[in-house]
């Protein structure tokens, strides 16, 4: 019981600063790089063969995962506050993965990065594989899987993208306590450290997400009635 | 949903960001937190060089909020032409089944 009156302790206490989502241009050593890189890749590639698949499903398909990529593009650009006393983003991607599948995002993901990687400092080049598999892979992964789970309900979109956000700022963590262990207790204590701030900070920042994408979804389901019937055809894991 | 259902959820959405607000300013100074991250890093092993510097950084926090609000406005304005064109095609489909 102690135990966890401390942990609570420690986590209400000690984040004064916390961390955004994606690693720093240069902050991840170049091996890590290389091999987020590598494990990245495979998926965006899948995710290119579904994107050119699922364009060609007709009506305003193209304009639809369009309207995917714009969500994603306007919340990851959404500075908040947190309850922290620091400022995060949400990521977007759960909207789109439950939509068209995971991998669609990853590579929509790998644009916005782009984009900030190379217009706002923010992320970076070099971490773009990393960066695309917490924020492109694991995030729409775990959203999609919520949404097969929970039953295709608002309630059901709310979990999976308010998680799958979550995920994404977990997955970071475990990528900063893999490459920076503590000096002291390892891996284990970094992630432990990294993930005790993560969670309270992107937690009011989760919730603003789910609920953002239920309204979104709302829309989408009133005028895109006949291309998310198109899509019903296949599985989104099909390419 | 009815257009209640959406100024509710928009609502709910709202205060949670203005309760964050009014609980994070009393705890910290609401800065944008990757920096700090990297600090840290930098501080816990002091080792670590930074090994590759942004290509380009925005030269002042005016121009790097201008372009997030760029990107905002570039990702709102796809979502603003969806919604009006499939508005306006459902509108028009309406009146010509009824003629």
């Amino acid at each position: 019981m102690f135990k966890y009156l401390y942990c609570i302790m420690v986590l209400v206490l000690a984040p004064r600063f916390s961390y955004a989502m994606h690693i720093a241009e240069g902050f991840l050593p170049p091996v890590w790089c290389a091999f987020y890189l590598l494990l990245s890749l495979p998926f965006v590639m899948i995710g290119l063969k579904q994107l050119r698949a699922k364009s060609k499903l007709g009506g305003d398909m193209k304009l639809f995962i369009a309207v995917a990529a714009a969500f994603c593009f306007m919340l990851s650009a959404l500075k908040l506050p947190s309850v922290t006393g620091s400022c995060s983003h949400p990521t977007g991607t759960g909207f789109g993965a439950t939509i068209f599948g995971p991998f669609v995002m990853s590579v929509i993901s790998v644009v916005v990065l782009l984009f900030q990687a190379l217009f706002l400092a923010h992320g970076g080049l070099t971490t773009l594989g990393a960066n695309t598999f917490s924020m492109g892979i694991v995030g729409p992964i775990v959203a999609y899987g919520i949404y097969r789970l929970a039953g295709k309900s608002k309630t059901g979109i709310f979990l999976a993208s308010s998680l799958g956000n979550l995920a994404t700022y977990c997955v970071t963590a475990l990528q900063l306590a893999f490459a920076f262990p503590s000096p002291a207790g390892g891996v284990a204590v970094a992630a432990v450290k990294f993930l005790s701030i993560f969670a309270l900070t992107q937690l009011p920042l989760a919730i603003v997400e789910g609920i953002l994408t239920v309204i979104m979804m709302g829309i989408v389901e009133k005028y895109s009635a006949s291309e998310l019937e198109a899509l019903k055809g296949g599985s989104a894991y099909e390419a | 949903m009815k257009l209640k259902d959406y100024l509710m959820l928009a609502l709910l959405a709202l205060a949670i960001v203005v309760v964050s607000l009014q609980i994070g300013a009393g705890r910290g100074p609401l800065e944008g937190a990757d920096g700090m991250a990297m600090e840290y890093i930098s501080s816990s092993n002091e080792a670590y060089k930074p090994w590759f510097e942004s290509i380009w950084t925005p030269p002042s926090g005016e121009i790097e909020s201008a372009l997030f609000a760029l990107q905002t406005a570039i990702g709102g304005s796809i979502i603003g032409y969806y919604i009006g064109r499939k508005h306006n095609a459902k509108t028009n489909s309406c009146v010509c089944s009824r003629k």
